[in-house]
C-alpha cells in the first residue's frame, strides 16, 4: 500500500503487528531479526493512514528511541523529531535535516489484511 | 610579498583574518607568537573565571592556519630586527626576511616599582598564564587585593570576589575610574562596588610590601601607604595601567613617543615606510588607545595599505562600558566636560544609586559626552546621537531623566540614524551593513553575528543591534511574526483564546480550521498543554496521545540512553516513613537508581518503558500518584517545616504548602510551574526564587509572584501582603489562569513577567484590585480544573487500551539491549560508550 524506503530483489516483508496496534499519529518500535524499526501510521489531513519504517536508533544521542518521537510535517516532508534532543527525519527517506551525515535507514512498508508489513 | 607580523594578539589576528578575507595579493605570511596558544579574547578573559576554557576563548577559526600563505611559530619571540638587511631574528636564532613587517606586540601591565612587589602571590592581569596563577594563588589565599581601580582593576575585583576572597581595591587617585568618570559618578560606582561585597581605598598610595602578621592564609602580606595605614592580604594583583612593548621598536632605532610608544602616521606606518605598527604598542598622535575597537581599525587600515589601498586611521572613539553584571557603568565622549563652553546635565538618585550626566555643545544642540552610572540603558542611544552629532531635542534632560509611569522616554528612535552610523564599534559594522543582512534574510541576532560580526566582541551593542533588526524587519514588512510554527499563523495567546472561544476540543479540529500541514513537534505539545488547561482533558486519550511529547506520553522524563525516570508526588517534601519504605522497596526490586532531587523529593532513573506499568502499579497501590515531573505543569510546591516545629516560624507553612501541591496539580501551564511556602522571612523554602512563593508574616501571607532559578535567576517580586488562607488561594488561582492565558509557549512566569507591558503595577492591577474585572472567570476556571482531577499513572494503567501501549517492542517482550548499566558506589548508571563495547570481553555490567 505505503511505500517507503527502496525494496531491493533479496528483501523479505516481514509481518509486524496489526494497524489497531498504532495508534494514529504514533509510532512503534518492532523487533525483526534483533534490527530495531521504528513503525509509524501518520494520518493525512484527509483522514487516509499512511504508514513509514526508519531505524529505530537515533545515530545523534545514540539511543534507540526514534519511535517516540513527535510526528509532524516540515514543509511537504513527514517527519519525526527525536525525543532525546529533537532534530528531525523524514519518514519516507530516513534523512536528517539538521545533519544528513546522521541519517538513518529507511523500510518499504505495506498493510496487507489489516497486518503491517516491512521490507528488510 | 613576504610579510612577517610579530604579536599574534587580538589586533595582529584581526590583521590577518583582514588580509586573507581580501586575498587579492598574494602573501607569504610569518606570524611570530610569544605565548603557547594563537590569538584569543583578552576582552573576555574574565569569563575564563567563570567556566570558560582557553578553546572557548580562542578567536581562530578552525583550520585557518593550515592555509599555505600562513606561517605560525608560537613560543617564538622577536628578539631583534635588522632593518638594513630587513630581517627578524627569533627567540631560536632563526633570521626571518621580510618585505614588509607588522609590529602588532600590544602592551604589559604596568607595575609600579613599589619595593617587595615580586613577592610570591604579586601577579598581574593580562593573559591566560597570569588568569591560571591567580586562580592557584586564589585557592590558598582567603583575601585578595588590587592596586588600581580603574575598568580592568574592577574586573579583576569583582573576579577574586567570585573566587571566594575577601576583596579591597586600593586607589591612588581620589576616585574609582578615574579617567572616565567625574566625582559625584565615582561616589555612587564607589557605593556599588562596595555592595559587591569590596572594599574600597582610594587615596592610597602603596610604599611597599612586606611579610604580614598573618603569614600563611588571612595576611601573607602586608601593605604599608604613605598615609601611615596598611592593610594585611594574601595575593596581589597589579592592574595600575599599561605600559606599550616597544622594546624591539626603540631598539631597532624607530620613533618612540615621550612616554612610550611606536610613533605611527595616518597608514598606521613607523618612521620606517616598511614597518607598521597597531594596536596597543602604537601611539597615533601622542595617543596609545587601551581598547580593542580603534586596534581593528589600525588593523584595517594596514590590510588595505599593503594591498593597494590609501584609507587613514583618523582616531578613535574612546566611550566605554564596564563589563560588570549588575554594575551597569559607561562613559561616552567628553565625560568631564573639558571642551570649553560645553554645558552638563545631571541627574542623581543616592536611593537607587543612579548618577547620569549629558554634556551638550554651548548651545545645547549636540551631545559631546555622557556618563551612565547605575543604568546604562541609553548607553547604544547617547553613543549614536555623539558620533552622529544627531541634533539633541529641545529638553535634553528627558534623555536621562527616569521616565514618569507608562510616559515613552524622549530617546531618539534607530530610524533617526544614519546608514553610515557605526553600531558596533569593535568589528566596525555600519546600521547599512545591518540591514543589508536582514535584507539579505538574517532574521535573528545569532544570524547577524554569524554574518556580519556585529556584536560578536564586546557585546555593548547587541541592544541596539536589536532594535535595528526588528525595525527593519518591520519596515520590509517581513513580519516580525509571532506564529508559533510553520502550521499556525497564530501566537500562543491567540490560540488559546480560539480553543476557548470557539469552544475548540482537538487538535485535528484546530488544525482543520485555523492551520495547515500535520502539526510538528512544537504546535502539536503546545496545543496538547492548551487543550489541557482549558478541558482539562486526559492527555493519553486516543486523541490527545499523539500530541504529547515522549515525556508526557510516557508520564516519565526520557533520560539519556531512552530509559525513563519516575518522580512519585511528595507535596510539600512531607514523606512517612512507611512511604519512604515503599519507595526505596520498589526501587531495589527494578534495580533503580534512587536521588533526592532539588525540588524535595525523590527521583527513581532506569526503567524501560515496558516497566512503568508494574512500577506505577506498585506506588499507586501504595497511595503515590504522579508528580508531573515530565508534565509543563506544578512541579513542587517546597515546604520548610514552619511553625510546628521551628521556634521561628509564624504560620504552618507544610499545611500551606501541602494544600497549594494538591489544588494545583496536573494544572498544564505554558512552561513548568514551581512554588514555596515559607514558615517566617528567614525563608528556608526559598519562595522568592519560584513562579509563585509565600512567605508568612505576623499578619499572614505574603504572596511573591515570577521569581525564577534555573538557567537566568529572578527574584519574585511582592504581589499582595498580609492574606488570610482563603485570599491567598484566590489570588494565586487568578495569577496562575492570566499567565495560561497570555504567555507565549515554554515561557516561565519570569520571561512572561518581564515582557508584561506595564511591569509588576499592571499586574497587581488585574490580579489584585481586578481592574479588567476577570477576577472571578479566572477563578471559576481554575475551579473547573481543580474538580476533576485524576492522577495519569492510575487512569494509563487503568485503561487496559493505554496500559497495552507501555511496551518496549510492538511484537516481542524483550528489553531494549542497548539500555545497559554499571554499578557505581552501589547502584546502577547507564553504560558510556566504551563500557558498552567492552561488555563482551568480560566487564561486568547489569543488563537491564
Ligand atoms: C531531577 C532534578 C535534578 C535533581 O536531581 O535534583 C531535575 C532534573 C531535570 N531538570 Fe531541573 N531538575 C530538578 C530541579 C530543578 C531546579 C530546582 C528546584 O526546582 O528547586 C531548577 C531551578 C529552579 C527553577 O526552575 O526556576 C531546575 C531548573 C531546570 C531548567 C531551567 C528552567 C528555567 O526556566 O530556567 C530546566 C530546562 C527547562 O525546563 O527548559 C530543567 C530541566 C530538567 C530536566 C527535565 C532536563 C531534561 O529534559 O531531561 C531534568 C529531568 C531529569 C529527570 O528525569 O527527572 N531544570 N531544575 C530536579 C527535580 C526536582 C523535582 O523534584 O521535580
Ligand atoms: C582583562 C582585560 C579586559 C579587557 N577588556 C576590554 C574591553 O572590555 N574592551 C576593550 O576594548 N578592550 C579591553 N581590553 C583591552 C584589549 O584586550 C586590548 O586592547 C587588545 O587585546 C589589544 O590587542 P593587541 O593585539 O594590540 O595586543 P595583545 O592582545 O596584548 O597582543 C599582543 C601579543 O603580542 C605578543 N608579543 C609581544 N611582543 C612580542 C614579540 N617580541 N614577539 C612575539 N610576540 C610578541 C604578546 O605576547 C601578545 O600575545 C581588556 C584587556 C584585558 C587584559
Ligand atoms: S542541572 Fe542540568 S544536568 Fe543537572 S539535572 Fe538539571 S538539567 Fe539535568
Ligand atoms: S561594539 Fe563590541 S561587539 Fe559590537
Amino acid at each position: 500500500m505505503d511505500g517507503a524506503g527502496a525494496v531491493s530483489p533479496a528483501a523479505q516483508w516481514v509481518s509486524v503487528c496489526r494497524i489497531e496496534d498504532i495508534w494514529p499519529d504514533t509510532g512503534v518500535c518492532a523487533l525483526v531479526d534483533g534490527r530495531q524499526i521504528a513503525v509509524f501510521r501518520v494520518r493525512d489531513r484527509d483522514g487516509h493512514d499512511r504508514y513509514h519504517a526508519i531505524d529505530n536508533h537515533d545515530p545523534q544521542s545514540q539511543a534507540n528511541v526514534l519511535s517516540r518521537g513527535l510526528i509532524g510535517s516540515i514543509g511537504a516532508r513527514t517527519v519525526v523529531a527525536s525525543p532525546i534532543y529533537k532534530q528531525h527525519y523524514d519518514l519516507t527517506t530516513g534523512e536528517c535535516l539538521e545533519d544528513a551525515a546522521h541519517s538513518v535507514r529507511a523500510y518499504a512498508v505495506r498493510v496487507d489484511d489489516d497486518h503491517v508489513w516491512i521490507a528488510v | 610579498m613576504k610579510l612577517v607580523v610579530i604579536g599574534n594578539g587580538m589586533v595582529g589576528h584581526s590583521l590577518l583574518e583582514k588580509l586573507c578575507e581580501q586575498s587579492a595579493a598574494d602573501f607569504d605570511i610569518t606570524v611570530l607568537c610569544e605565548e603557547p596558544r594563537p590569538a584569543y579574547d583578552r576582552v573576555h578573559l574574565s569569563s575564563y573565571f567563570s567556566g570558560s576554557t582557553a578553546e572557548d576563548l580562542s578567536l581562530v577559526k578552525p583550520g585557518f592556519f593550515d592555509q599555505d600563505r600562513l606561517r605560525l611559530k608560537l613560543n617564538t619571540r622577536g628578539v631583534s630586527i635588522d632593518r638594513q638587511a630587513r630581517v627578524v631574528v627569533t627567540s631560536d636564532g632563526t633570521r626571518i626576511g621580510y618585505d614588509k613587517l607588522v609590529l602588532a606586540t600590544g602592551s604589559y601591565p604596568f607595575v609600579p616599582p613599589v619595593p617587595g612587589r615580586d613577592r610570591p602571590g604579586c601577579l598581574v592581569y593580562r593573559t591566560i598564564e597570569d588568569l591560571e596563577a591567580m586562580t592557584d594563588w586564589g585557592r590558598k589565599s582567603r583575601i585578595g587585593t588590587v592596586i588600581g581601580g580603574g575598568l580592568l582593576g574592577l574586573e579583576c575585583a569583582k573576579a577574586l570576589t567570585d573566587m571566594g576572597l575577601q576583596t579591597h581595591v586600593v586607589e591612588f587617585a581620589p576616585r574609582l575610574m578615574a579617567v572616565q568618570i567625574d566625582d559625584g559618578g565615582g561616589r555612587v560606582l564607589r557605593a556599588k562596588i562596595e555592595a559587591l561585597g569590596v572594599s574600597v581605598h582610594t587615596q592610597k598610595n602603596t610604599l611597599e610590601i612586606t611579610d604580614g602578621s598573618g603569614m600563611g592564609v588571612g595576611g601573607r602580606h602586608a601593605m604599608k601607604f604613605a598615609d601611615g595605614s596598611q592593610l594585611e592580604t594574601d595575593m596581589i594583583v597589579f592592574s595600575a595601567g599599561i605600559r606599550p612593548r616597544d622594546e624591539l621598536a626603540r631598539n631597532a632605532g624607530l620613533a618612540i613617543g615621550e612616554r612610550g610608544g611606536i610613533v605611527i602616521d595616518n597608514h598606521c606606518r613607523t618612521s620606517d615606510p616598511d614597518i607598521y605598527a597597531i594596536g596597543e604598542c602604537a601611539l597615533w598622535n601622542g595617543r596609545i588607545y587601551g581598547l580593542v575597537a580603534p586596534g581593528y581599525e589600525m588593523a584595517r587600515v594596514v590590510a588595505q595599505h599593503l594591498s593597494g589601498g590609501s584609507i587613514e586611521f583618523n582616531g578613535a572613539d574612546m566611550s566605554t562600558k564596564l563589563k560588570l553584571m549588575g554594575v551597569d557603568v559607561a562613559s561616552i565622549g567628553d565625560a568631564h566636560a573639558a571642551t570649553p563652553g560645553a554645558r552638563a546635565y545631571v541627574f542623581t538618585d543616592e536611593r537607587k544609586q543612579l548618577y547620569k550626566k549629558l554634556v551638550t555643545s554651548p548651545d545645547g544642540q549636540h551631545l559631546l559626552g555622557a556618563v551612565l552610572i547605575g543604568d546604562a540603558g541609553e548607553y547604544g542611544t547617547l553613543l549614536q546621537m555623539m558620533l552622529n552629532d544627531i541634533r539633541l531635542p529641545d529638553a535634553p534632560e528627558f534623555l536621562i531623566l527616569p521616565s514618569s509611569d507608562g510616559k515613552a522616554r524622549a530617546g531618539i528612535g534607530v530610524d533617526a540614524l544614519p546608514g553610515t552610523a557605526q553600531i558596533c564599534s569593535c568589528n566596525d559594522v555600519s546600521k547599512d551593513t545591518i540591514c543589508s543582512a536582514v535584507e539579505a534574510g538574517s532574521r535573528t541576532v545569532a544570524e547577524l553575528k554569524a554574518c556580519t560580526k556585529a556584536g560578536s566582541s564586546c557585546g555593548g551593542c547587541v541592544p541596539l543591534m536589536t532594535q535595528i533588526l526588528k525595525a527593519e524587519l518591520k519596515r520590509q514588512g517581513v513580519a516580525v511574526n509571532n506564529h508559533l510554527c510553520e502550521h499556525f499563523a497564530y501566537s500562543r495567546q491567540e490560540l488559546y483564546h480560539l480553543v476557548r472561544v470557539q469552544q475548540i476540543k482537538t487538535f485535528d479540529d484546530l488544525l482543520q480550521r485555523h492551520g495547515r500541514g500535520l502539526g510538528c513537534d512544537i504546535c502539536k505539545p503546545t496545543v496538547g498543554s492548551i487543550l489541557a488547561s482549558c478541558w482539562n482533558q486526559f492527555v493519553l486519550s486516543k486523541r490527545n496521545a499523539p500530541l504529547q511529547d515522549s515525556n508526557d506520553y510516557f508520564l516519565g522524563n526520557i533520560q539519556k540512553d531512552g530509559s525513563y525516570s519516575i518522580v512519585p508526588r511528595i507535596a510539600g517534601g512531607e514523606i512517612t516513613p512507611d512511604g519512604l519504605i515503599v519507595l526505596g522497596q520498589v526501587a531495589k526490586k527494578y534495580g533503580l537508581y534512587t536521588k533526592i532531587t532539588g525540588g524535595q523529593r525523590i527521583d527513581m532513573f532506569g526503567a524501560q518503558v515496558h516497566q512503568l506499568p508494574q512500577i506505577w502499579r506498585e506506588l499507586t497501590d501504595a497511595g503515590f500518584e504522579t508528580g508531573h515531573a515530565y508534565g509543563k505543569s506544578i512541579r513542587t510546591v517546597k515546604s520548610c517545616v514552619g511553625s510546628t516545629w521551628c521556634r521561628y516560624g509564624m504560620l504552618d507553612s507544610v499545611s500551606m504548602a501541602i494544600q497549594l501541591e494538591h489544588r494545583y496539580k496536573g494544572l498544564r501551564a505554558p512552561h513548568k510551574l514551581k512554588s514555596g511556602v515559607s514558615g517566617c522571612t528567614r525563608e528556608c523554602a526559598e519562595a522568592q526564587s519560584k513562579d509563585f512563593g509565600v512567605i508568612a508574616t505576623e499578619k499572614g501571607w505574603n504572596l511573591y509572584v515570577c521569581g525564577n532559578g534555573g538557567m537566568k535567576p529572578r527574584h519574585a517580586e511582592l504581589l499582595a501582603s498580609d492574606l488570610d488562607d482563603a485570599t491567598l488561594v484566590r489570588m494565586i488561582d487568578r495569577f496562575l489562569m492570566f499567565y495560561i492565558r497570555t504567555a507565549d509557549r515554554l515561557q516561565r512566569t519570569s520571561v512572561w513577567r518581564d515582557n508584561l507591558e506595564g511591569g509588576l503595577d499592571y499586574l497587581k492591577d488585574v490580579i489584585v484590585h481586578d481592574r479588567l474585572g476577570i477576577g472571578a472567570e479566572l477563578e471559576a476556571e481554575m475551579a473547573a480544573i481543580v474538580d476533576v482531577y485524576e492522577d495519569e499513572w492510575k487512569k494509563a494503567i487503568d485503561d487496559p487500551e493505554v496500559a497495552k501501549r507501555f511496551r518496549t517492542f510492538v511484537n516481542s517482550d524483550a528489553g531494549d539491549n542497548n539500555v545497559v548499566f554499571v554499578e557505581e558506589r552501589g547502584q546502577i548508571r547507564p553504560a558510556t560508550a566504551d563500557e558498552k563495547r567492552s561488555r563482551f570481553k568480560g566487564i561486568a555490567v547489569v543488563a537491564a
